[in-house]
């Protein structure tokens, strides 16, 4: 692996460089970002609950999951370069961790989940399953344990100069050996069913749309959350780092900088923003499978996140939740054709917007003030601090 | 200063997220079940049914045509004039072969559309992953593929064959043909894991050697390791539960091994005569399957089905098992409601204890308990013209038992 990463040719894969877009004022920028935070959070918190139906709030919850993950690809691919195709791992393992937390929460202390006694004739509880019991360590583990797993791969990858081509398939095989891992044990993971039929969250019935809701309304203050961490993250000092590492890795290696780390820190909070997901997406949805997991879901993923635009903020969101809508929406009306429909969608907004949904706001402004500015790609540009010039 | 901002940022979101929590709590699981079911709208003159199969992904090739033939059994209801003077009116929505998909759907038929009952699922795991959705809304499901048994929900109606109904049986054919040993090879997913786990009990108790079990993942087209051991072990049948594309591969492989039916036969659960035509008949000749119903099992009921069908969709379509278990699924539905004299779900349920329909298969009961269906079990061999033949019959239709509760060996089982 080592001699295939030092290879020429993925050392040097530049991406093409749109021209650096001239920063906009300081005190503009902040305060076009309280008010689009304070937008969403209205949108998000007082609009969608009264406006949709549980139904379709429910809906929302899954998409605003698929969304978080989006956040983190964002990070990940469009700030740091590295196409992550197997994101559905630490999806996986966040909900896999909270699944078998409820599900032995659900099945009381001392009895163990249904799907066991049908397909493992298991004596007694797994070893492994037993520190779920706990909520003190089911929870953190949503985040950490796809964190710890991200770091380890991540730290064999990034020091041996793995990019490129080269990572994204090394992603997919994780996630394909997940999925083959968990159908495997079948009595211990529920195989290709997965764990399903999740009564209660935390010893709330989920089954009552009033708990529905407060998933909802976690699931989306969590997203604004990390929306905010994630802005924070682009604008310091280290986003810029990462986004010089993204466009030339070996001239910041030669600044003295490690770009490895730089990666790193960027893929493990992507991971564990996809974990933290996997995690809502559970009581949200009430299944977490193999199916969830994999390499099409992983792909999916990152589909949404392109169409939205991959290094903006708000773009890999709204192309995450737009795909995911665009998916229930057209099923609904064509069931018959709407795979083309959306093989169809995806195409045209590849080939006609490769900047993403987001480009289309550049597009927008440009017709405001005459300027010419091309899609928003996130460039490294020189740091503007009020006092600092 | 960057910094600062960010950080107000979060606690305003942590804020906002601990008052919604705070301010929407709901029941508590120890409150029991407080659901209250969605209640269908049969306002209309028409009532709404949801159709959930898979058009798109894996399963589509089958699932399609159990879609298509609900859809004629809807069609000769609503012709001689519908369920309780009201048109069925069918709602389809797509599953995409994608278990959550299916919840989603379900809800969304059950929820939305607000139908009285829903025809569909077909792989185990997109059951399981409808099932709590059903039992949350307290509406039916009728599920009409064979399975791998030990489930029983109050809300699902399984109209397919349960493992008694059909492995049990294919197992019982073999043993009196003097089968002493098997060998296993299935899909790797819930239903052939646990279908052999079943085989593997009931070969214990009947003296039966099981010689080897391998599984290929779903789609796998690589059978050169299993075909060569299954061949070096010399076992008297083989008993197939791979699904789908597979069992192109396998039988190919099979075949070029130099394995035949009459050396070392093969029977198959999830083969029926829509596979047979996409696998080719000349390498399933003379091999053997387990199902309760094929396009040549002779009665009046099923020449009417069989040339309703090819009526509405070609010559060349063949009927199968599960196309017929969801063409009578619509109709014991509408045998429960006529008899409750009402849509309502509880109703309808109580009402199906002991319907009876005049299927195509033969006459099939509704055992209330258990809301499976009585069925005759039939072993059939494959012919040259890619229909299937039967060669043996349980002789009268069996009482379902999903849990094999009646079976003394599978005591370990459920």
């Amino acid at each position: 692996m080592t001699t295939v990463a030092r290879d020429p040719v993925t050392a040097a894969d530049p991406a093409p460089a749109p021209p650096t877009r001239p920063a906009a004022g300081p005190s503009r920028h902040r305060y076009r970002a309280a008010v689009g935070f304070a937008f969403g959070a209205a949108l998000l918190f007082a609009v969608a609950p009264l406006v949709l139906s549980d139904f379709r709030l429910s809906l929302l919850a899954k998409y605003l999951c698929v969304a978080m993950v989006a956040v983190g690809i964002g990070l990940a691919w469009g700030r740091g370069g590295m196409l992550t195709l197997g994101q559905g791992v630490f999806f996986g393992l966040g909900g896999y961790a909270m699944a078998m937390h409820l599900k032995l929460a659900d099945a009381g202390p001392g009895n163990m989940p249904d799907f066991m006694m049908l397909y493992g004739q298991l004596d007694e509880l797994p070893l492994w399953w037993r520190p779920f019991a706990s909520p003190w360590f089911a929870l953190p583990a949503t985040v950490l344990l796809p964190m710890a797993v991200a770091f380890v791969l991540g730290s064999l990858v990034f020091r041996r100069r793995v990019r490129g081509a080269y990572f994204a398939i090394l992603s997919q095989a994780l996630a394909a050996a997940m999925v083959i891992l968990l159908i495997g044990q079948q009595g211990t993971t529920g195989g290709t069913n997965g764990l399903t039929d999740i009564q209660g969250f935390f010893g709330y019935d989920l089954d009552d749309p009033v708990n529905q809701r407060m998933v909802y309304f976690i699931i989306a203050g969590t997203l604004l959350a990390l929306l905010a961490l994630a802005r924070h993250l682009m604008q310091s000092r280290y986003g810029e780092l990462l986004v010089a590492v993204r466009d030339s890795e070996e001239r910041v290696r030669f600044l003295g900088y490690d770009p490895a780390t730089v990666k790193l820190v960027a893929y493990v909070v992507a991971a564990g923003m996809a974990g933290l997901a996997g995690a809502l997406f559970v009581p949200a949805v009430g299944i977490i499978s193999p199916a969830l997991i994999g390499i099409v879901p992983s792909i999916e993923f990152v589909i949404g996140v392109a169409i939205g635009g991959r290094a903006t903020l708000l773009g890999p969101v709204l192309g995450a939740v737009a795909v995911a809508w665009a998916r229930t929406a057209l099923s609904e009306r064509f069931p018959g054709t709407w795979t083309y429909l959306q093989g169809l969608l995806f195409v045209v907004v590849v080939a006609f917007l490769p900047g993403g949904l987001a480009s289309l706001i550049g597009l927008a402004r440009r017709r405001d003030d005459g300027e010419p500015r091309p899609s928003r790609l996130g460039r490294f540009r020189p740091r503007r601090r009020e006092g600092a010039a | 200063m960057t910094l600062i901002r960010g950080r107000r940022i979060l606690a305003g979101a942590m804020t906002l997220v601990a008052a919604a929590a705070l301010a929407a709590c709901g029941s508590k699981t120890t409150d029991g079940n407080t659901s209250a079911g969605v209640a269908a709208d049969v306002s209309g003159d028409t009532v709404k049914v949801g159709l959930l199969n898979s058009l798109s992904g894996t399963m589509a090739i089958s699932e399609v045509t159990v879609r298509d033939a609900i859809m004629l059994a809807i069609e000769e209801i609503n012709a001689a004039g519908g369920v309780l003077d009201k048109k069925i009116e069918p709602v389809g929505e797509d599953g995409a072969s994608d278990w959550p998909t299916f919840a989603e759907k379900a809800e969304k038929l059950i929820r939305e559309d607000r139908v009285a009952a829903v025809f569909g699922c077909w792989t185990s795991a997109s059951r399981k992953a409808v099932k709590p959705v059903f039992e949350k809304n307290k509406a039916l499901l009728f599920y009409p593929v064979q399975y791998e048994g030990l489930e029983q929900s109050p809300y699902i109606f399984y109209t397919g064959a349960t493992t008694n109904q059909q492995i049990v049986p294919g197992l019982d054919y073999l043993k009196a043909q003097g089968a002493t040993s098997l060998y296993l090879v299935g899909s790797d997913y819930v239903f052939p894991r646990t279908a052999n786990k079943i085989i593997k009990a009931y070969a214990e108790a009947n003296g039966m050697k099981v010689l080897g079990e391998d599984y290929a993942p779903l789609g796998s087209t690589e059978f050169g390791t299993i075909t060569n051991k299954v061949k070096s072990s010399g076992a008297d049948a083989v008993f197939n539960t791979l699904n789908g594309d597979s069992n192109v591969a396998f039988f190919k492989e099979y075949k070029s091994a130099g394995l035949t039916a009459a050396t070392m036969p093969v029977v198959s659960v999830s083969i029926a005569e829509e596979e047979v035509k996409s696998i080719g008949t000349q390498y399933l000749e003379g091999q053997l399957t387990a199902w309760n119903y094929y396009q040549t099992t002779p009665g009046a009921a099923n020449e009417k089905f069989v040339a309703a069908y090819k009526a509405k969709y070609g010559a060349d379509k063949p009927t199968s098992d599960p196309m017929e278990a969801a063409y009578v699924s619509v109709y014991l539905w509408k045998a429960m409601v006529e008899k409750a004299g009402t849509f309502d779900v509880e109703k309808v349920r109580e009402a199906s204890d002991g319907i009876t329909f005049e299927a195509p298969e033969g006459l099939v009961t509704v055992d209330g308990a258990t809301q499976h269906i009585a069925k005759t079990a039939r072993v059939g061999k494959v012919g040259a013209d890619g229909l299937i033949t039967e060669v043996w019959n349980s002789g009268q239709p069996i009482t379902p038992d999903p849990y094999l509760k009646s079976y003394p060996w599978a005591g370990g089982l459920s």
